[in-house]
């Protein structure tokens, strides 16, 4: 009887244990995770200067009160952020045409700020199609970086051939500079519906 | 013997903490070495008091389940990220894998029905596969600590493991197990 007990008692406990490491079984993996988190908990990003390819210093929350859409690139990347640069193509143009251009802004931020200088950026901007009013091409201070990609649960690796692996995504933030969602690069439609949600 | 255990443990652990980088710098040392070694640490400790009887504990059943969740838990790719950017989930780690895997795993096993064994053992074999499959079709990133051709190795590494497991658990009922030759030579002495 006692062994019973004990039997249930774990077999109840174990699985709500699980329930909770993994959001309600929402969230397997560190990237489900903080997507999952960013849409529950809607922290506050850093407040951060960036420096655009124009050369000109924005804000990470934008200063007038817009939605930013965040996506961390480098410039030297071969792979992921090349089609990533289509995607947020189709994203601008998508928010053009749902008419939330002057409501919504695109920032690519370089994790590779060393690297990449002003003369990469632009380059990057112009073989992407950003031509800096909509979506523009940034980079943080080198010493501003780390707490920068801690904020946004970005994670950069080297790959052993001179490149970076990182969770490549978009990060919505909203007005009030609160990270409110998380998605795929290439899930446009989505990424219009948050930029829409965020904007109201 | 109780002494040699401890010491056992105590240097398989320290060989974990010390060597912590090296294990964790990927997913294969990091998965299939420092994790079991840490819960062997537990299942060393465990052996005194594997034969003791306790009511609550009858067949195994109780401790297996706690190794059972304890196991699944460290199989999640979330908590093998948590540990290695988080300094308090890395402490989990090294502390949980002895006292919530291995020695319960000790513990439950020595008291658990053949058939419950054999069960298990059946289980963990088509874990591994399921784990192989997994890490080797993943069309993502499933940690973010690790690159993606690691990620691959680590799915052949399942693999392989699932078949030196196989092999181990497999072989004894083509040659016999040390326990069935003991037995026949004790019923031959006795007949």
């Amino acid at each position: 009887m006692k062994a019973l007990l004990a039997a249930l008692a774990v077999a109840l406990a174990g699985p709500a244990f699980l329930w909770k490491a993994t959001d309600g079984f929402q969230a397997l993996t560190a990237e489900d995770a903080r997507r999952v988190a960013a849409m529950r908990d809607r922290p506050m990003v850093p407040d951060i200067r960036l420096r655009a390819m124009s050369g000109e210093v924005i804000g990470l929350p934008s200063a007038d009160r817009k939605v930013t859409m965040v996506e961390f690139i480098y410039t030297t990347c071969p792979t992921i952020c090349q089609s990533a640069g289509t995607d947020l193509a189709r994203v601008r143009d998508g928010l053009v045409e749902k008419g939330l251009g002057d409501e919504v802004r695109i920032l690519s931020i370089s994790f590779d700020p060393e690297t990449d200088g002003p003369h990469q950026l632009s380059a990057y901007g112009e073989s992407h199609g950003a031509d800096g009013r909509i979506w523009t091409i940034t980079r943080p201070d080198v010493d501003a970086l780390p707490r920068l990609l801690r904020a946004f649960g970005v994670v950069v690796i080297p790959d052993r051939f001179g490149g970076y692996q990182h969770n490549a995504a978009l990060h919505v933030v909203d007005p009030q500079g609160r990270l409110s969602a998380i998605l795929d690069t290439d899930d446009i439609t989505g990424a219009l519906g948050a930029a829409k949600r965020a904007s109201q | 013997m109780i002494g040699a255990r401890i010491l056992t443990a105590g240097l398989i652990f320290s060989l974990c903490l010390g060597f912590r980088d090296f294990f964790e710098s990927n997913p294969v040392s990091h998965v299939l070495i420092q994790l079991p070694l840490l819960a062997w640490c537990g299942a060393l400790l465990a052996q005194p008091a594997i034969n003791l009887e306790a009511e609550w504990n009858r067949g195994g059943v109780v401790a297996l389940l706690i190794a059972l969740f304890g196991i699944t838990f460290w199989m999640l790719p979330r908590s093998i990220d948590a540990a290695l950017f988080s300094p308090a989930m890395e402490v989990a780690k090294f502390i949980s894998l002895p006292l919530c895997v291995g020695a319960p795993l000790a513990i439950g096993w020595a008291r658990a029905h053949p058939l419950l064994r054999g069960f298990l053992k059946a289980q963990a074999v088509s874990m591994l596969g399921v784990m192989a499959f997994l890490y080797t079709h993943a069309p993502v990133r499933i940690c973010n600590a690790y690159l993606v051709d690691d990620q691959l190795r680590l799915g052949y590494a399942f693999l392989f493991t699932a078949i030196a497991v196989v092999v181990l658990w497999v072989a004894p009922l083509f040659v016999g197990s040390r326990e069935f030759h003991q037995m026949r030579s004790r019923s031959v002495e006795a007949g």
